[in-house]
């Protein structure tokens, strides 16, 4: 019986298959020997060829088996899906091998090696991640200098939040309308003046107490809900037919999206107060909201635009041989397909909204990351900035993913075509 | 009989191209016209100039009793009683088959929804797929989809039907069922202009057709001589080439 090595075949599959994974095996042991055991049997061989031996035998091992048509489910489930090719087989192993190489050690530093208990630094000593830090923190990290005792405050106007869109969600169509209607008008009146103060026997607080991952929350809600609307109306403004309207829509954004958002946020603190009239100020938290909306308006203007450009001229024709007008065609028509049509980008510039949030530190407000910033440079936790970092990264993933299935979900639910 | 549209000496230009050129035309209440005639000859410039999704730049359009210029103000009223069909159906895909047909109605002519629905049903029977009315228009086929776009124009009640080439786009075995639905309207005593090539059904419910090329109405007769004795060669070469 003559066998072809270099063509694997169905005639010889045990063969090939045994030889194969022994060679796979040897591959593998080879390489788990030098990470865990820091032994190199191929140290033999010339320093840049031992380095690779696993690759290399795995690769020629996943070459023998790799057959067509096996007959073998978990054989061919294996060949389809990692190793369809000596190319996919080397990119396969190689993350196989990268996973296994530094998971362990991940895993060491956040959880087997890291500290929980204790209230200082120097409780911890086992060298792993001191999540003591975040611990005896995350009252700032969430609040940040709010009074620990007006925190109520925060946490009641969240919750309210979280029961008005819960609530919305299972309410029939005609309550929707006015629960939505609640929400992005009179909610945020509410929301503000409980969080703020001032009224109603709730002290006044002021915003440069406000900080952490609350801050993130209400910076980001605020210009997530005013960002869309502007820049809703200012891409139908791009398109205008009427000069004054579109130039002044293409100056804006062109204006606003030439600028760094850094450089935005310093002149909403710096030169923005020099234009009022002596006497009047205008709170650091608003100029920044303003500031940060505006800006991220120009990108969803943008955004729509390219929603409104993809939507074929029969639609506007439809609408406009059935007797609508301009502001009836847009809303019902042609917004509700063109916004549809986006979705990843409205998802996009939301969630680089939210990840833009950090950069009010420059007008002193501390939000998520700011916070930890703070907390790093405190003498008594110097050296803790990579646990608290982490900790703001995780906290924000965890965030925009969220909203990133959310808007996934959102683009399933509508999707009615086809 | 009175005139419902009237066209003056329209002469209409995209850029330096001219597109329509001296068109003259009368129609009547309860009229059919089918218009015929090479591709880029106009056809289509033409009706949609009636309804103003084309604007001309010389002559006069009088549809109803009222001008259409740049200075009509209520153009959305004059296209309110002004259906049209296209060729590629032009539903809204995000609405279904019952919304496509309500929508107009409730927003445009502030009809209840009830009342809307209850006319879009009627309309969706009429061309026979009242059954789909739930679906969503990406899961109907192309004639069950034009039959739509036919309900969702009679929704608004319109004094004037303007179809263009609204099979063009079907396959042959749908062309029948949307043709019969057009012929059923027109039995109705619809005022209709109509874009087609097809040829069986200008024979069977036009009055008057009319063959255009170059921008220009070359003929226009009742519909008998029209196909018996067509008048001008390039009529005859065109009906030879289709017939
Ligand atoms: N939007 C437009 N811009 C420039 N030229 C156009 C436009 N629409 C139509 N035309 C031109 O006008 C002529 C008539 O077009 P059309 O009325 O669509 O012809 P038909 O419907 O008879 O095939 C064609 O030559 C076409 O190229
Ligand atoms: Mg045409």
């Amino acid at each position: 019986m003559k066998i072809n090595l270099i063509k694997p075949n169905k005639e010889n599959l045990n063969t090939f298959v045994t030889i194969g994974s022994i060679i796979i095996l040897v591959g593998f042991f080879d390489f788990l020997a030098n990470t865990f055991l820091g032994v190199n049997f191929t140290g033999f061989l010339p320093a840049g060829l031992s380095y690779f031996t696993p690759i290399i035998l795995g690769v020629v091992g996943l070459h023998l088996i790799r057959i067509e048509f096996s007959g073998n489910r978990l054989l061919d489930k294996i060949n389809t899906n990692f190793n369809s090719s000596n190319f996919n087989a080397f990119l396969s192993l190689l993350v196989i091998f990268v996973l296994i190489k530094y998971i362990p050690a991940l895993l060491n530093w956040f959880i087997f090696d890291a500290d929980f208990a204790g209230n200082t630094k120097q409780d911890c000593t086992s060298g792993g991640a001191c999540w003591v830090f975040v611990k005896v923190w995350l009252n700032r990290f969430v609040y940040g200098m709010y009074p620990d005792t007006e925190q109520w405050r925060i946490n009641t106007a969240f919750l309210m939040l979280f029961a008005l869109v819960g609530a919305s969600f299972f309410a029939s169509v005609k309550v929707k309308k006015y629960l939505l209607i609640f929400l992005l008008f009179v909610y945020p009146i509410i929301g503000l003046k409980l969080i703020s103060g001032g009224d109603f026997g709730l002290e006044y607080i002021e915003t440069g107490a406000w900080g952490g991952l609350s801050l993130t929350f209400i910076v980001s809600a605020f210009a997530l809900i005013l960002c869309f609307p502007i820049g809703m109306f200012l891409a139908l403004g791009r398109r205008s037919n009427l000069p004054a309207i579109r130039y002044s829509s293409i100056g804006f954004i062109e204006l606003w999206r030439g600028v760094p958002l850094i450089t935005v946020l310093f002149m909403s603190a710096v030169m923005f107060p020099m234009f009022l009239p002596d006497g009047t100020y205008v709170d650091k938290l608003i100029r920044v909201l303003v500031a940060i909306t505006l800006f991220e308006a120009a990108y969803m203007a943008e955004v729509i635009r390219g929603g409104l450009q993809a939507l074929p001229k029969g639609q506007y024709e439809a609408a406009k041989s059935l007797g609508m007008g301009y502001w009836r065609m847009h809303f019902l028509i042609v917004l509700p397909q063109a916004l549809k049509l986006v979705i990843p980008g409205i998802a996009n510039t939301f969630l680089a909204l939210v990840k833009d949030t950090p950069l009010i530190f420059v007008v002193g407000l501390l939000e998520l990351a700011g916070m930890v910033n703070l907390a790093k440079t405190n003498p008594e936790w110097l050296g803790m900035a990579m646990e608290g970092y982490v900790f703001a990264g995780l906290v924000f993933w965890v965030v925009c993913y969220a909203m990133s299935r959310y808007s996934q979900n959102l683009e399933k639910k509508l999707s009615t075509e086809r | 009989m009175s005139k419902i549209i009237e066209l003056k000496n329209v002469n209409k230009w995209f850029d330096k191209f001219q597109a329509l050129k001296d068109v003259n035309l009368e129609v009547n209440q309860q009229e059919k016209i089918v218009i015929c005639g090479p591709s880029g000859s106009g056809k289509s410039t033409l009706i949609r100039c009636i309804n103003r999704l084309e604007e001309h730049q010389d002559g006069q359009i009088i549809v109803d009793g009222k001008e259409i210029s740049e200075n009509t103000k209520d153009i959305e009223k004059i296209r309110a009683e002004v259906g049209m069909v296209f060729q590629q159906f032009n539903l809204f895909p995000h609405l279904s088959i019952l919304d496509n047909c309500t929508l107009a109605p409730i927003w445009v002519k502030k009809l209840p929804k009830k009342q809307a629905e209850e006319i879009a049903m009627e309309n969706l029977k009429r061309v026979q797929i009242a059954d789909q009315a739930t679906k969503f228009p990406g899961q109907l086929s192309g004639g069950q989809q034009q039959r739509c776009a036919l309900a969702r124009a009679l929704c608004m009640k319109p004094k004037i039907m303007l179809f263009d080439e609204p099979t063009s786009a079907l396959d042959p075995e749908m062309i029948k069922e949307v043709l019969d639905a057009m012929v059923d309207l027109a039995r109705a005593g619809m005022t209709m202009i109509v874009v087609t090539h097809e040829m069986g059904f200008a024979k069977e419910v036009a009055d008057n057709m009319i063959f255009m090329d170059e921008g220009r109405i070359v003929e226009k007769a009742k519909t008998k001589d029209f196909f018996n004795n067509p008048k001008s060669d390039r009529t005859k070469l065109f009906l030879s080439q289709i017939l």
